[in-house]
């Protein structure tokens, strides 16, 4: 505390909108490959296209999280407030791709399980990671304070983190005792090919997003300090 | 642990505390002697109690250095603890539970003896009549006897009181000058957040005024502090007067 | 000496909850009140049929202490804030986590209680019978207890301080006892109907776990969430 208030600064316009038009150009052209290559699926189709985009949104939202959890530790550690906005900015993302995991899988469950959701292992431990989530920026708009916004979504960040194997095992445990086997099965390796092309597209995209997000905290919080410094002022 | 810092009882250094888009406090610096007793002032909302509970360790600043014998009020929570004696604006009581009650919860906590007197330090608020009955039942101004005795079990160096005459009678006013002057007799530093000088009068040394979140005034009391001889007098007076 | 401070304590504040609640009675009561009647509730959902009452007996038991223990985890720290209590409590000097511990003990006690009026009712209203693996089912009742009162807890520490707290204690906790429901409804029904497929043991290793998991992190976290 010796220091006059902590510094976040406000961000350098920088190249980010290059950065952002690069990761649309490359998400593009991994779904164009993706889509010319693979063969349609035996059974499914050309319905297995929607898992390019359904498959890399999963990955991605566990990356979101697994930043959640990072910086929120970080950030109990050592109380840098820019910590805090990462993993709130990386919250949001991670939210977002997780509804989109969610409805994606509902319009491939539509035709391929007949209805648009089943109490598959997957989706609902997908569905329940959405809610923990969800819960954790409720908690935010709900807290003003910035210090106490801050140690209170990091704890939930991280339980929420912490409890995501064991929803998973939970909820893989509730299906497979009751049967009702999941539908995913191996894939030959053009589709491995697409899959992992449009997984580093999701991840530029990710990137961007997070760093807008992130950008933008920082450019209010940057004001607000400058409203402290002009308050300040005046003595120091 | 000898350092110039350590002499000091109390000290701020640009303390400042923002909550939301309102700066209550914007730079306070401050300085309390060992035996120092001052009077904090202050229109409402000037950011008096905001300072104490900064000291009190319940708020933490958001710039700014604040000091209780060279211990951080931010960082070195406990030792600051265990020096403080904090009275705050409400009593801070459980209604459920009797006075007594009240007080041992307070005794467990601070790691006290299981043989400590309580039931003197009732006495000695003048609550003997009423040890085992309930808070809830108690008139404001009992309860606010009742955390002056459950601040009277912590012998503290550093008393942070907040407006404590409010909801007293003139005995209890007497009480808490004896308290305070006690405290300050024996080395220890008080800061009170007071809204009117006159209950203080003769217990105060210096007077600092807080306006718009900084200090606008720091001057000595209109009426000088009574030494310890005459105190003992004053009080003993007030006490016979009850 | 340290350590005998602290477990002094915590037994201070488990004293100070239990006598409080205790006292006014009018708390457990409708707690308790309000678990039984929204397992009656559950009752004219599901049934009259006698068979689809009992597969739902064990979810609907543990629904109902779930909505009646929400209320009691807020109640815990409306005790602190009612007269400015927190802001003293804070003052005393020693770690954080034997609040937490203490305001733990006190819980248990609390939810447990309820459980017990909550799963006596639902027993004679869902037509249970009681089977030979009782103690088993009793162990269950105790863990599933355990992980809602570590988590209730801790997460009304936070709730019960911001605005909005009655929306956003459910909204925090009921996503994070996912695992806990699934894994006692599902051990609970299994023991029912006397634990054929043997899988009553893997549900509850993986209640001990979470309740073990979750205990350790929100211990370490109360410190965190308290004092801010």
């Amino acid at each position: 505390m010796t220091t006059a208030a902590p510094t976040v600064e406000a961000p350098r316009p920088a190249r980010w909108p290059v950065f952002g038009a690069v990761s649309l150009a490359a998400l593009v052209a991994t779904q164009v490959f993706s889509f010319l290559t693979s063969p349609p699926d035996q059974n499914m189709g050309q319905l297995e296209k929607i898992l390019y985009v359904h498959v890399p949104a999963a990955w991605v939202m566990f990356v979101c999280f697994a930043i959640v959890l990072v910086y929120s530790l970080r950030f109990l550690w050592k109380g840098r407030e820019d910590d805090d906005l990462l993993a709130a900015a990386a919250a949001e993302v991670g939210a977002i791709f997780n509804g989109l995991t969610l409805v994606l899988g509902m319009i491939w469950g539509k035709p391929a399980w007949g209805v648009w959701w089943v109490w598959d292992a997957r989706l609902t431990s997908t569905l329940v990671l959405f809610l923990v989530f969800v819960g954790y920026l409720a908690l935010r708009a709900f807290v003003e304070d910035p210090q106490r916004r801050g140690q209170w979504s990091a704890a939930v960040g991280i339980l929420g983190a912490l409890n995501v194997p064991i929803v998973w095992m939970s909820v893989t445990w509730w299906r497979t005792l009751h049967q009702m086997p999941s539908s995913m099965r191996s894939m030959a390796k053009i589709y491995w090919v697409g899959m992992f092309a449009n997984f580093g597209a999701f991840l530029l995209v990710m990137a961007y997003f997070i760093r807008r997000r992130y950008d933008a905290a920082c450019t209010v919080r940057a004001a607000e300090h400058a409203s402290q410094a002009a308050a300040l002022g005046g003595l120091d | 642990m000898v350092t110039s810092k350590s002499e000091l009882a109390i000290e701020a250094q640009g303390v400042a505390r923002r909550f939301g888009a309102r700066w209550v406090l914007r730079g306070v610096s401050l300085q309390l002697e060992p035996g120092e007793i001052v009077g904090l002032l202050g229109a409402n909302g000037s950011g008096k109690t905001t300072l104490l509970r900064i000291f009190g360790t319940l708020l933490k600043p958001t710039a700014g250095t604040a000091l209780i014998y060279g211990h951080d009020v931010a960082r070195e929570t406990d030792a600051v603890r265990s020096e403080l004696g904090f009275l705050a604006h409400t009593p801070g009581l459980y209604d459920d539970l009797t006075a007594r009650e009240n007080l041992k919860f307070g005794a467990m906590m601070l790691g006290l003896p299981a043989g400590n007197n309580l039931d003197a330090a009732l006495e000695r608020v003048g609550l003997g009549h009423v040890i085992n009955e309930r808070v809830r039942g108690f008139s404001a101004g009992m309860q606010r006897r009742l955390a002056l005795a459950r601040l009277l079990l912590r012998h503290a160096r550093v008393l942070l009181l907040d407006e404590p005459y409010s909801n007293l009678d003139t005995a209890g006013i007497a009480l808490m000058n004896e308290i305070i002057t006690e405290a300050g007799n024996a080395g220890g530093a008080a800061l009170v957040v007071l809204h009117e000088l006159a209950p203080a009068a003769g217990v105060l040394d210096r007077t600092i005024t807080i306006e718009n979140g900084r200090v606008a005034d720091s001057r000595p009391a209109p009426v000088p502090r009574l030494r310890p001889r005459t105190a003992e007098r004053a009080a003993a007076g007030a006490g016979g007067g009850r | 000496m340290a350590f005998r401070d602290d477990v002094r304590r915590i037994r201070a504040i488990a004293w100070k909850d239990l006598t409080t609640e205790r006292r006014s009675k009018a708390g457990f009561n409708s707690v308790a009140a309000l678990g039984v009647t929204i397992l009656v509730l559950f009752g004219f959902a599901l049934g009259p049929d006698a068979q689809a009452l009992r597969d739902a007996a064990a979810g609907a038991l543990w629904l109902s202490a779930l909505f009646a223990g929400v209320l009691a985890f807020n109640r815990s720290y409306q005790v602190e804030l009612e007269s400015g209590a927190l802001d003293q409590l804070l003052q005393y000097p020693g770690p954080r986590w034997v609040i937490y511990v203490g305001k733990l003990i006190a819980n248990s006690l609390f939810v447990g209680l309820m459980l017990i009026i909550v799963i006596a009712v639902g027993i004679a209203l869902f037509q249970v019978s009681i089977p030979a693996a009782w103690p088993s089912l009793l162990g269950v009742f105790a863990l599933g207890a355990v992980g809602l009162v570590v988590l209730g807890t801790f997460y009304a520490a936070m709730a019960s301080r911001s605005r909005a707290r009655e929306v956003l204690l459910p909204l925090l906790l009921f996503p994070m006892l996912v695992p806990v429901l699934l894994a006692a409804i599902s051990a609970s029904k299994a023991l029912l109907v006397g634990d054929m497929m043997h899988e009553a043991g893997a549900w509850i290793k993986l209640l001990g776990a979470y309740d073990l998991i979750f205990f350790v992190a929100t211990l370490w976290a109360f410190e965190y969430v308290i004092e801010v």
